[in-house]
């Protein structure tokens, strides 16, 4: 329905669909902004690409009216528009889904849609307008939904698609996607960019911020690279490679190869039969076996959301399973949840979200170095009383060893750094000599000096003839860590792979096709 | 029991139960739009007294009611201030409302009318007992039944309607679908381009009128004064059956008929002496004064289908980064 | 999250929140005609201007540690009990069952057990809300708030119905054995040679709530218990991946919170009445809360706390009785001035912290930067 009107605009219009001239944007003494240009040729679809943390998302919530900038200009084709608040951002023709979807759960689909887009106080004629548009747009742009299935029902993948839907039916003629394959399967993934097509090949513009070289490559027509920040690099998507991106990317050439001797693997240390976790009734683990030696590197690849978590949560005994785990030996319990009695099976846990998970971000670094080991004999003065001081004492001697800056006990965990805050949970979980380190995602929003750190330090626990289980969505740090990867998707393993194995062959298991089909 | 005392135990139910059906459809408002108000009691309390004061000074009945829900709009004010522009905890703030205005009716009415904390009997003030009876000239106690369908004020009939309008409202229009959204998931609505925090304001404003009418009605309908304390728990009960109502209208009804029927009882009954119907067992008042708080205990434990509140509720909304 | 140096956040925000509170007080004695200086001036030397008023306002300062106490102990793990007013009310059947059915010999021996008794009640009073919470996700508020309405029909049928002794009318129970009686401040005091008033009540259990405060002090900063119940209410999640069970600590949280508060009746009751009365807890449960919050949830910011509480009540209690120094006349104040004064603590250190933090913290930036 919008789609006469955007043509029509676009013939008369500025060949720029955005422009953002000197964007800058601090919060507090972090500047997540710094003098930022960019030009959004109309009917592209234009990728931006940067690491965590390097202002991308930032910037688009600045082109939605979430934030203000603290200095610069907006044009959208070609007039300058102020955006203070994210209505005026929809009524200048600008759409924008989500990492996280801001959905209604327990609406409908037509709710959803129609929500703060009614046509008049009562809600009959905007929802009757609104099914017919959206059969509309379904068909135009192959974004199948039932309009009245309620959100929490629906998949992932559907939930994208409503968040879409949502931008459309406010006749959006730009679209900002905010890391929109996260959270999808690879199958969900390629119909979105063929979606994102359809709607370039309609005249509409589309944004893609990713930090995935992968789906720049093969989507965009421009690409523009982030870093710290700044806007370091506009270039056609033809014109480059992912080397030339990475690097742009980081700065330097990146050195993901990992020096390391081979393994020698020795006993078997874990063994995991038909492993099986449900959650919120849905089975995300659906019946993994598999077995770690003492000595090795285990990884875990797949996209994210395809039971890795779950796997690492039943193992930390952090969630309930059904199954077996058998540690050293002996038979492990499954339900009772309790991370205690797996730290003393001799399991050391590494989570996927440290400020979830791993710390407590209002305790001081001191007071986290005993998270979880709080019960141990060597932090107690008797039977009554923790031994507090004994706990700084380690705290400072792991602070030094690890390089945490700064080296300050007493700090509370939030107030350092990513990579620094990951030394912590790291240098604690390592240091107790555990006979298998699970460790989840080793190195997101850390920086690549502690990336090499973290990354020695478990091939040293290997070294040490300990076993590892790497859990990372990051396939360059499952291939180049691991010595057998195991490839996960829809809570099974799709199969087992030396880490040398062609990366479009894992990323193929990774999508859940095996050789045969 | 005979049909006159049981016409009339229906009667009273139907009285006691209207300020808590205010107090209940107000708090709906409210939670529903993702702001938690223990404060019920506190603006019902303050409205009592607020409407009940005016009306002696005034004299007219329509002050009375208008003091009233201004009183409970400067505490919803409050406690908007606290839960939705400076995002404190909310229960906190509700608690801290209940105690204002304890001590605050308290305070002023015994400054104001020198009666320890109770303010004047009202005589042209009060709220018309049997407005619908009187207009067509019919003896309520000739006709038992007739009275227990129209001899109601005004405010007992509003109460009623409130019920099928907030139905309708919530489920119908437009403000009624961003209410629901903004107490289920904010971003949503504020990524829509709608203001969280207009909406919440609303909401909690629409929550004060409500309370001040369920406050005038007990002051000045029930009863012909103001005295210290006098809601006596009635805005947790409403709370409590906003709970067992699982946060709908209708249902609301009915919890808040049931409450208050049990409500009835105890002021007929000082106990309930089962020996007559051949069960040899007193359920003491107390009993029956405790049991609204009982089941929704057994209610929120999920034993008997689980109660569960707006997801956003209780929280202040923050822009994610 | 604030940026405010520690010493502003701890002592300056809460006293300032304070000062509000007093202002607006203030305005409000005004606004009925009467003195604000005058109020202010009779509140000190009623609650601390003697031996008597000072007995008093550290009896009271003893059920507020108390229940502070008791509150703050299950903040620290994220649950807000507002079931103190019930607990505290079930510990009174304690002290009740304590004293008046066994024949202790000694004093000492009426006071331990009064104090197995009340705490046991009050815990039990918290542990079907804590039960509900930890297990069925029965939110803790709501459900110890019920639990209040639901202890005072108990209390009120027990009364009524059990223990009222036959032929009175008063719905309380006998008063106990004057040999039960708890050594007031006088006699502590006279012991060691100080002279001190005989009349107020306050008693031994002042000096039970200071041990209390410090040893709640030990138990949430130097043991594991203390540990995981702090590292539960900060971060849930995470504390599962310790190997810290939600279940457990919720139940032992609000265990010891309903019992600490239960043992506020041993001072009440015990100390104080001497029997047990329909509403022996007077409204403490609740003062608690705000003891808590002004206090930072921390011991000693409760002791401290609960004696500005116990002399606002007892200078409170003075206001009713007082005179206006230079015309003679009866003060027209009534005491429930105080509990506005209560509710405006609780609402500007509990619900708006934020509206004192964020001018602070800018101009203590201004500061800075002038500097």
């Amino acid at each position: 329905m919008s789609l006469g009107t955007s043509s029509g605009r676009q013939a008369t219009a500025a060949p720029f669909a955005i422009e953002l001239r000197g964007i800058s944007k601090s919060f507090g003494p972090v500047q997540a902004n710094r003098d930022i240009n960019i030009a959004v040729p109309k009917g592209t679809i234009h990728g931006i690409i940067g690491e965590n943390g390097a202002g991308k998302s930032t910037l688009m919530s600045i082109l939605y009216g979430f934030y203000k900038a603290d200095a610069g200009t907006i044009l959208i084709n070609g007039t300058e528009t102020a955006i203070p608040d994210s209505q005026s951002a929809i009524r200048a023709g600008i759409g924008m889904v989500f990492q996280h979807f801001k959905l209604v759960q327990n609406f409908t689909v037509l709710e959803n849609i129609i929500l703060g887009a009614e046509d008049g106080p009562l809600l009959n004629t905007s929802l009757a307008r609104a099914r017919k548009a959206l059969t509309d747009l379904s068909r135009e742009y192959d974004l199948d939904v039932d309009p009245d299935a309620v959100v929490e029902d629906l998949s992932v993948g559907h939930q994208q698609r409503v968040e879409i839907l949502k931008a459309l039916y406010r006749q959006a003629d730009i679209l900002i996607l905010d890391e929109p394959t996260g959270v999808l399967t690879p199958e969900e993934a390629d119909h979105l960019f063929r979606i994102l097509g359809g709607l370039r090949d309609q005249g509409k513009t589309v944004i893609l911020i990713t930090h995935k070289l992968r789906e720049i490559m093969e989507t965009t027509d421009n690409v523009s690279v982030m870093r710290r920040g700044t806007m370091v690099g506009t270039v056609k998507t033809a014109e480059t490679n992912p080397e030339q991106l990475a690097e742009l990317m980081v700065g330097r050439k990146v050195l993901l190869q990992v020096d390391k001797d081979a393994a020698n693997p020795g006993r078997e240390v874990l063994r995991v039969e038909d492993l099986r976790v449900t959650t919120d009734g849905v089975e995300r683990l659906k019946g993994v076996s598999f077995s770690i030696r003492a000595g090795e590197i285990v990884g875990i690849a797949g996209v994210a959301g395809n039971g890795q978590s779950e796997l690492l949560e039943a193992l930390g005994g952090i969630a309930e399973a059904r199954g077996r785990i058998v540690m050293n030996g002996a038979d492990l319990a499954l339900k009772g949840l309790n991370g205690q009695s797996r730290r003393e099976a001799g399991i050391a846990h590494v989570p996927e979200d440290r400020q979830v998970l791993g710390l407590i971000m209002d305790f001081a670094a001191w007071e986290n170095v005993g998270f979880g080991y709080h019960n141990d004999p060597k932090y107690q003065k008797n039977a009554v009383l923790m031994d507090n001081a004994a706990l700084r004492a380690d705290t400072e001697a792991k602070m030094a060893r690890f390089d945490v800056r700064p080296p300050i006990p007493t700090l509370a965990a939030k107030n350092f750094s990513g990579g620094n805050q990951q030394k912590i949970v790291v240098a604690r979980e390592i240091e107790r000599n555990p006979d298998l380190l699970l460790i989840g995602q080793p190195t997101r929003g850390v920086d690549i000096g502690a990336i090499e750190f973290i990354h020695k330090q478990i091939v040293a626990l290997r070294d040490a003839g300990k076993a590892v289980l790497l859990v990372s969505v990051e396939l360059d740090e499952i291939r180049s860590l691991s010595d057998r990867v195991l490839v996960m998707f829809d809570g099974q393993i799709m199969g087992e792979r030396p880490p040398q194995t062609d990366e479009r062959e894992l990323g193929l298991l990774m999508a859940g096709m095996t050789e045969k089909s | 029991m005979d049909l006159i005392a049981i016409l009339q135990i229906l009667e009273s139910t139907i009285r006691m139960s209207t300020p808590l059906l205010f107090a209940c459809l107000a708090g709906l408002y409210s939670e529903r739009a993702g702001v938690f108000d223990i404060g019920l009691e506190g603006k019902m309390l303050a409205a009592a007294f607020a409407g009940a004061a005016a009306a002696a000074v005034t004299g007219s009945a329509l002050a009375g009611v208008l003091a009233g829900i201004g009183a409970a709009l400067i505490l919803a004010a409050v406690h908007g201030l606290a839960s939705i522009t400076f995002r404190g905890n909310q229960l906190i703030s509700g608690v801290a409302i209940n105690f204002f205005a304890s001590g605050l009716t308290i305070v002023l009415g015994a400054a104001w009318f020198g009666q320890g904390g109770q303010t004047p009997a009202l005589s042209e003030g009060r709220l018309a007992q049997t407005p619908i009876l009187d207009l067509f000239g019919i003896d309520g106690h000739a006709h038992p039944v007739l009275e227990l369908f129209l001899g109601h004020g005004i405010l007992v009939y509003v109460a009623l309607l409130a019920v099928p309008f907030t139905w309708w409202l919530l489920y119908r229009t437009r403000f009624g679908l961003r209410l629901r959204a903004v107490g289920e998931n904010p971003a949503a609505v504020d990524t829509a381009g709608v203001s969280v925090v207009r909406l919440r304001y609303a909401a909690v404003g629409i929550t004060a009128v409500l309370c001040g009418l369920a406050g005038v009605y007990m002051s000045m309908g029930l009863n012909t004064s103001f005295q210290r304390e006098m809601t006596a728990g009635r805005g947790y009960i409403a709370l409590a059956a906003l709970i067992f109502a699982k946060w709908k209208p209708v249902p609301a009804l009915w919890a808040c008929l049931l409450f208050g029927f049990l409500d009835a009882i105890s002021i007929r009954f000082q106990n309930i002496d089962l020996n007559g119907i051949g069960i040899p067992v007193v359920i003491p008042g107390q009993f029956t004064n405790a049991l609204p708080f009982i089941l929704t205990v057994i209610i929120l434990a999920g034993f008997v289908g689980k109660a569960i509140p707006p997801r956003a509720g209780g929280e202040p909304y923050v822009k994610e980064r | 999250m604030t940026k405010l140096p520690r010493w502003a956040d701890v002592v300056l925000v809460p006293l300032i929140c304070l000062a509000i509170a007093f202002v607006f007080c203030g305005i409000l004695i005004a606004s009925i005609g009467q003195s604000p200086v005058v109020a202010l001036t009779s509140m000190i030397t009623g609650a601390l201007g003697t031996q008597t008023g000072w007995g008093y306002t550290l009896f009271y300062a003893t059920n507020f540690m108390l229940t502070g106490l008791g509150v703050s102990i299950a903040f620290h793990a994220s649950l807000f009990n507002i079931g103190g007013e019930g607990q505290a009310t079930l510990g009174g059947f304690g002290v009740a069952i304590a004293c008046l059915f066994f024949p202790w010999p000694h004093w000492s021996m009426a006071l331990l057990g009064s104090i197995t008794l009340s705490a046991l009640f009050g815990a039990l009073w918290a542990l079907i809300p804590a039960w509900l919470q930890a297990k069925r996700g029965s939110h803790i508020v709501i459900t110890t708030m019920m639990f209040n309405f639901i202890a005072y029909a108990l209390i009120s049928y027990l009364l009524v119905n059990v223990l009222k002794p036959e032929g009175t009318m008063d719905p309380a129970t006998a008063r106990f054995d004057k040999a039960f009686n708890l050594p007031k401040l006088a006699d502590i005091f006279g012991a060691v040679g100080i002279p001190f008033s005989k009349a107020p009540p306050a008693n031994i259990m002042l000096f039970v709530a200071l041990g209390l405060a410090f040893a709640t002090w030990v138990l949430l900063w130097h043991t594991r218990l203390g540990y995981a119940i702090r590292a539960f209410g900060k971060q849930e999640k995470a504390a599962v991946y310790a190997g810290i069970g939600p279940v457990r600590i919720t139940l032992y949280a609000l265990l010891l919170s309903g019992g600490i508060s239960g043992l506020m009746a041993v001072n009440a009751v015990q100390g104080g009445a001497h029997r047990l009365v329909l509403n022996s807890v007077e409204g403490a449960g609740f003062i608690g809360i705000a003891v808590a919050l002004m206090g930072r949830n921390h011991p000693f910011g409760i002791v401290l706390a609960s004696l500005l509480f116990g002399f606002l009540y007892q200078g409170g209690n003075q206001l009713a009785l007082a005179t206006d120094p230079v015309t003679g006349e009866q003060l027209k104040i009534p005491r429930e001035v105080i509990i506005v004064l209560q509710a405006l603590v609780i609402l500007f250190t509990g619900a708006l912290p934020y509206m004192v933090q964020r001018p602070l913290e800018k101009l203590f930036a201004k500061l800075k930067g002038a500097a």
